[in-house]
């Protein structure tokens, strides 16, 4: 195999391996947040779900999640599965994964602002949604923004364990190229690309910390 | 025409009394100061005034309209629409600001009165741009209150505060958190606003300034009102409380 079919095959597995990523924050970047509002409810069912929910996405590994997603279908129910379904386990295991972590950090976020912001929304007649949206949300985001990056950068990382529901990303490709062509060549590959993504990312949130340090 | 009126209210946190049977009154274009010692019920009393606690007992009404009504043994509150309808009639300026510090001064002042209240974009920045003046602000409009001094941003809560029209506005120490030059600046603007005959509640430990600005003073301790009368009967009071709580300010000045 050449080098040049070698990086061709590696390419359509990055594609794979982005839209991962970008699906997978589509997805727990919102249900984290609804996920928080569960976990701080004064409802004290709900709480208490969103608190066993949370623990036990965060307790157990990943990829053992990912592998009750995929198979638990059919282990569990005895429904065939398809062989799309292997892109959707991907984007829901990661997905109701993170959402547990981003929903703790939106937590934090929330929990630290400062009473006077509500107290001031509420004199000023808004309503609940709008204290939420137009006042809290903008400054839990700047607070929340250094803990984003570091799930964020995580997460691009994970990717590669779709691997062990053998999902034809970026690292499931290059894992099978090298044991055929017993080449290291595309493990340095893969570890260039998941560099490159990771400092790209990082470059970014990092513009939008600086975009929003025009207060504190 | 009594624009704020609270019939025997009462309050507890966790037990403790902190307003025990208050009643207070405030008609159209009066100036009432409420002074006492820190815990006296002070803070409290306009927190409930302005809903953002709630009455366990008494009457709450505003223009005659009741925002909270007792039925013997607590408060029963109006429908939150009403509710809604009646925080229109009052604004607070708070001891620490609280601004908002993601927006602009001018969009601190505007936000509210185009996202609350619903009205045009041009007319209120107009009157934004008035207060500001007002205020002594005009250069920093678009500011953010990180970058104001906290007389300055008092100052700008003032305006936000002014700018929802408000027919009563509450003051809690909206000095406290100032040194005595920027306190002085502050203290100038309420008594402006007194000339032009707005109605307000102030909450202060300026004795000075209570006194000069204020038609009718009231002294609280310990969850009660101790007297309440014009400030200069209140600083030659006899009351052995009263004299004991303004003993300081007698010695500062004499």
């Amino acid at each position: 195999m050449s080098l040049q079919v070698m990086m061709q095959q590696l390419s359509g597995g990055m594609v794979t391996t982005v839209m991962i990523f970008v699906l997978t924050l589509v997805f727990s970047l919102p249900l984290g947040l609804l996920i928080s509002f569960g976990r701080m409810s004064k409802n004290i069912v709900l709480r208490t779900l969103t608190k066993v929910y949370i623990s036990i996405m965060r307790g157990t590994p990943l990829m053992l999640q990912l592998l009750v997603v995929y198979f638990g279908p059919y282990y569990i129910f005895g429904i065939n599965i398809s062989s799309a379904y292997r892109a959707y386990a991907v984007i829901i295991a990661f997905s109701i994964n993170y959402a547990a972590y981003f929903a703790e950090i939106y937590r934090g976020g929330i929990e630290s602002m400062p009473k006077g912001q509500y107290e001031a929304a509420k004199v000023l007649g808004y309503t609940k949604a709008q204290t939420f949206f137009k006042i809290i949300l903008p400054q839990v985001i700047k607070r929340i923004l250094p803990s984003v990056t570091n799930e964020v950068i995580t997460l691009v990382k994970d990717t590669s364990l779709a691997f062990s529901i053998a999902y034809a990303e970026m690292f499931t490709i290059a894992k099978a190229i090298a044991a055929s062509q017993k080449s290291m060549i595309p493990f340095v590959a893969a570890a260039i690309f998941y560099y490159v993504f990771n400092f790209i990312v990082a470059a970014l949130m990092e513009h939008w910390e600086k975009k929003l340090s025009y207060y504190n | 025409m009594k624009l704020l009126e609270m019939n025997h209210v009462k309050k507890s946190f966790d037990g403790v009394e902190v307003l025990k049977d208050i009643n207070l009154s405030v008609k159209e274009g009066e100036v009432v100061s409420i002074i006492g010692p820190s815990g006296s019920g002070k803070s409290t009393l306009l927190r409930c005034a302005t809903l953002l606690e709630t009455l366990d007992d008494g009457d709450l009404y505003y223009l005659g309209e009741a925002a909270a009504k007792s039925d013997g043994n607590h408060a029963v509150y109006a429908p939150n629409a009403d509710l809604k309808k009646i925080e229109r009639q009052f604004g607070l300026v708070f001891q620490n600001f609280n601004l908002f510090p993601h927006y602009s001064v001018i969009k601190n002042i505007m936000d509210a009165p185009i996202s609350v209240q619903k009205r045009d974009k041009n007319e209120v920045r107009k009157e934004a741009e008035v207060l500001l003046e007002k205020m002594g602000l005009s250069d920093r409009a678009n500011y953010y209150p990180c970058q104001l001094s906290g007389g300055q941003q008092q100052r700008v809560s003032i305006a936000r505060a002014l700018a929802m029209k408000p027919k009563i506005l509450f003051f809690d120490e909206p000095t406290s958190a100032l040194d005595p030059e920027l306190t002085g600046e502050i203290l100038k603007v309420i008594t402006d606003l007194a000339k032009e005959k707005m109605t307000m509640v102030i909450v202060t430990h300026e004795m000075n300034f209570a006194k000069d600005v204020s038609d009718r003073m009231i002294f609280m301790d310990k969850g009660v009102i101790v007297e309440e009368t014009t400030p200069e009967e209140l600083f030659a009071s006899t009351n052995q409380r009263t004299r004991e709580f303004l003993g300081k300010y007698h010695m500062q000045n004499n």
